[in-house]
């Protein structure tokens, strides 16, 4: 007999270790989408029952109560009552509460089991809370609250059977009584009955033995913690660039010997230079650089999984005021490192909504992971590779200084703006600084392999249909014999045009043929450049050989390439980040805003980089 | 005295808070956080740079981070330890 699945949601806190608990349970068969209407992210993922019985397990934002008003905790709300539109109501809550934190995370717990939704409490962590000194009794708890505890510790799988048959009980015995919401209570009674219970289930507390506090001594020190943080920060720029190299290197040997099988292979025809200059040379050149992204998210998701990241906004606050944003605006940038995209949708967690507003606008001046192909393959051919200290290169150096100049360029762009355009009362910071955890190699590798499989999934789709374009559009209309294929073709037409206005920043022809592209996503401009160039090659054979940093080395001049570089530092070259920033303001005013004023300051950035390095000789 | 010249370390309660002082949003993140009137609070750590900002608050075993003009609006009692209190 087939049954429904049943529905069962995660709730709790931030920090109560739902996220841990949610991978524990389902492994990697998760499902990531958005809820309909809103860019809240919605988890789900199946678990079977000991009775064979499925599970959708839905993993909701972590939340501090019903009547919070981020976009992220109502749809919490939303979903728990049955309101969320493309989300059935949960069958089943499964509260999430941290250990080492009852007293906490018990005044949420009783606002849901009010509700008198069938429940199940899972006391997670216990291991941590031991690790600290307490030591808990969850029969109890039990009985306080009415319904089953099962401790559980995601990451040792403790308790993760239990779990499940609670669930399935839980739901047969919801099929047999009805729901009784209990009275309500106001908050501060739920307070203190929550101290009550948490002391009720305390069984033994010893003197605080906390590793975090340590940690935080060092960390968070008003002096040793801003260089520790710009340190590790250093580390990961120069570790993007270093540790990939050799698997990199690996791609493009891959993607090489790619090219030459399908040129050994098929006779020679216009379908097969589709297939190697088009799609082997515009996809490959894109996916040589998952290393790298993968390297990025790997530290990313690290500091986030350890707690650093709050730590990192907490020493960022000051800094940030300093331009009228707060420290929860340092998260959302950060993660705009890797894409702007999650970037703007974590700004969800700021409050304030000029605050927000700013952070959203200003989000496209970080380095972002499409980026560094762009920045990689130029680096590569024109920066020599020396090392200016130990440990420390040139080409890294360099790379720094581009994610720098993006850092900076928006510091001012927030300063101006919370000024003029997004004047407001002044933003506040509060925010939960969680526990130090050591991150576990499951909920790393399963992160990973989401955002490596996001990447990956955009260079077989939307790359590799931009790039097919590209090529037809360089291809056609066909050059007479002896006259350039790129000047006689469609896009060569349109860069020809282009390279008027682009001509006083140093941008060549191929050059403003790379940035039409680009528009749709960064990292294109790599593919279309090595496109570009092979198309052009085919008519010389000499050519065909080159790598692609040598062909940019043989047609550019440092100061071109310099330009090209400030300009993808600045330039909002990528039209999925304009489409959130238009969902998420809700109109085209501020999308166009941000369009016009980061095209201007990519020219003006360009044309100052260009005409300085010929200044200085390097032309 | 306000929770913002707490000497970092020393057990203290919040006798009282000044909600009129703080806007509504952020007075209803910081009581959801638990930093309401009779909670117990130490001064963990104080920001870097001028003006010593942001701030944070250990509350029972959680730590939250949060601005000078929150910990202002916060009047607080030092707790004189009893032993085995």
């Amino acid at each position: 007999m087939s049954r429904m699945p049943i529905v069962a949601a995660l709730v709790g806190n931030p920090n109560a270790g739902k996220s841990a608990l949610f991978n524990a349970l389902t492994g990697a068969r998760q499902k990531i989408a958005n809820y309909p209407g809103v860019t809240v992210e919605r988890k789900a993922g199946r678990l079977i029952l000991p009775t064979g019985e499925p599970v959708e397990l839905v993993d909701l934002p972590g939340s501090y109560g019903f009547d919070s008003t981020s976009p992220d905790e109502e749809v919490t709300r939303k979903v728990i009552m049955g309101e969320q539109t493309g989300q059935a109501q949960p069958d089943v809550i499964v509260l999430v509460l941290d250990s080492s934190n009852l007293e906490q995370h018990l005044v949420f717990a009783q606002e849901v089991l009010e509700l008198g939704r069938p429940t199940v409490v899972a006391l997670n962590m216990v291991d941590l809370a031991e690790r600290d000194g307490l030591v808990l009794d969850p029969a109890a708890l039990e009985t306080a609250l009415g319904v089953p505890v099962i401790p559980t510790v995601a990451v040792r799988r403790r308790g993760l059977a239990e779990l499940g048959a609670a669930i399935g009980e839980a739901r047969d015995r919801a099929r047999a009584h009805e729901a009784h919401p209990r009275p309500h209570v106001t908050l501060p009674e739920r307070r203190m009955l929550a101290h009550e219970m948490a002391s009720a289930a305390i069984i033994s507390e010893t003197a605080k033995h906390r590793i975090h506090a340590k940690l935080d001594k060092a960390l968070l020190h008003p002096w040793a913690g801003p260089p520790i943080l710009f340190a590790l920060l250093f580390v990961v720029f120069q570790a993007v660039f270093t540790w990939a190299t050799p698997f990199a290197d690996g791609l493009e040997a891959l993607v090489g010997s790619l090219g030459d099988l399908v040129k050994a292979t098929l006779p020679e025809s216009l379908l097969r230079d589709l297939i190697t200059d088009g799609i082997i040379a515009g996809v490959g050149s894109v996916v040589v650089f998952l290393p790298q992204i993968v390297i990025l998210f790997f530290f990313i998701l690290t500091m986030e999984a350890t707690g650093y990241m709050a730590r990192a906004a907490f020493l960022m606050d000051r800094l940030m005021a300093g331009v009228g944003l707060s420290g929860r605006s340092f998260i959302p940038l950060l993660s705009s490192f890797a894409c702007a995209i999650p970037g703007i949708m974590a700004t969800r967690s700021i409050t304030d909504p000029k605050d927000r507003l700013t952070t959203i606008l200003i989000a496209p001046m970080m380095t972002c992971s499409a980026r560094l192909p762009v920045y990689a393959v130029i680096i590569a051919a024109f920066i020599p590779n020396d090392k200016v200290g130990p440990g420390i290169g040139l080409q890294g150096l360099v790379l720094f200084a581009l994610y720098v100049a993006g850092i900076v360029g928006a510091m001012l762009v927030a300063l101006v703006l919370r000024r003029s355009v997004t004047k407001g009362a002044a933003s506040g910071f509060i925010m939960e600084l969680p526990k130090y955890q050591l991150p576990t190699i499951k909920d790393l590798a399963i992160g990973l392999w989401q955002r490596a499989w996001i990447f990956l999934r955009r260079a077989g789709t939307m790359i590799f249909t931009v790039t097919i374009a590209l090529w037809i559009l360089l291809n056609f209309p066909r050059a007479e014999p002896g006259q350039d294929q790129i000047n006689a073709s469609v896009a060569g037409t349109l860069a020809n045009g282009l390279a008027v206005v682009l001509e006083p920043i140093g941008f060549n022809r191929d050059m403003s043929l790379a940035i039409i592209p680009a528009m749709a996503a960064r990292e294109v401009a790599v593919s279309s450049l090595a496109t570009t160039y092979a198309v052009s090659a085919s008519d010389d054979d000499d050519q065909t050989a080159m790598a692609l940093g040598d062909q940019l080395k043989s047609r550019w001049t440092l100061p071109m390439a310099l330009s090209f570089l400030a300009w993808f530092v600045f330039a909002p070259q990528c039209l999925s980040t304009i489409a959130v920033a238009r969902r998420e303001t809700n109109g085209w005013k501020w999308p166009s805003f941000m369009l016009a004023y980061l095209f201007a300051l990519a020219y003006l950035a360009s044309f100052v980089t260009f005409w300085t390095a010929m200044a200085l000789g390097l032309g | 005295m306000t929770l913002d010249q707490l000497p970092l370390g020393t057990p203290a309660r919040i006798a009282s808070v000044d909600w009129s002082a703080l806007v509504a949003e952020e007075a209803q993140r910081l009581q959801s956080l638990g930093l309401d009137a009779g909670a117990r609070v130490t001064l963990a750590y104080r920001g870097v740079f001028a003006g010593h900002d942001p701030l944070a608050v250990e509350i029972g075993r959680m730590t939250v981070a949060l601005r000078r003009v929150h910990a202002r609006a916060m009047t607080v009692e030092p707790i004189t330890e009893a032993v085995g209190a």
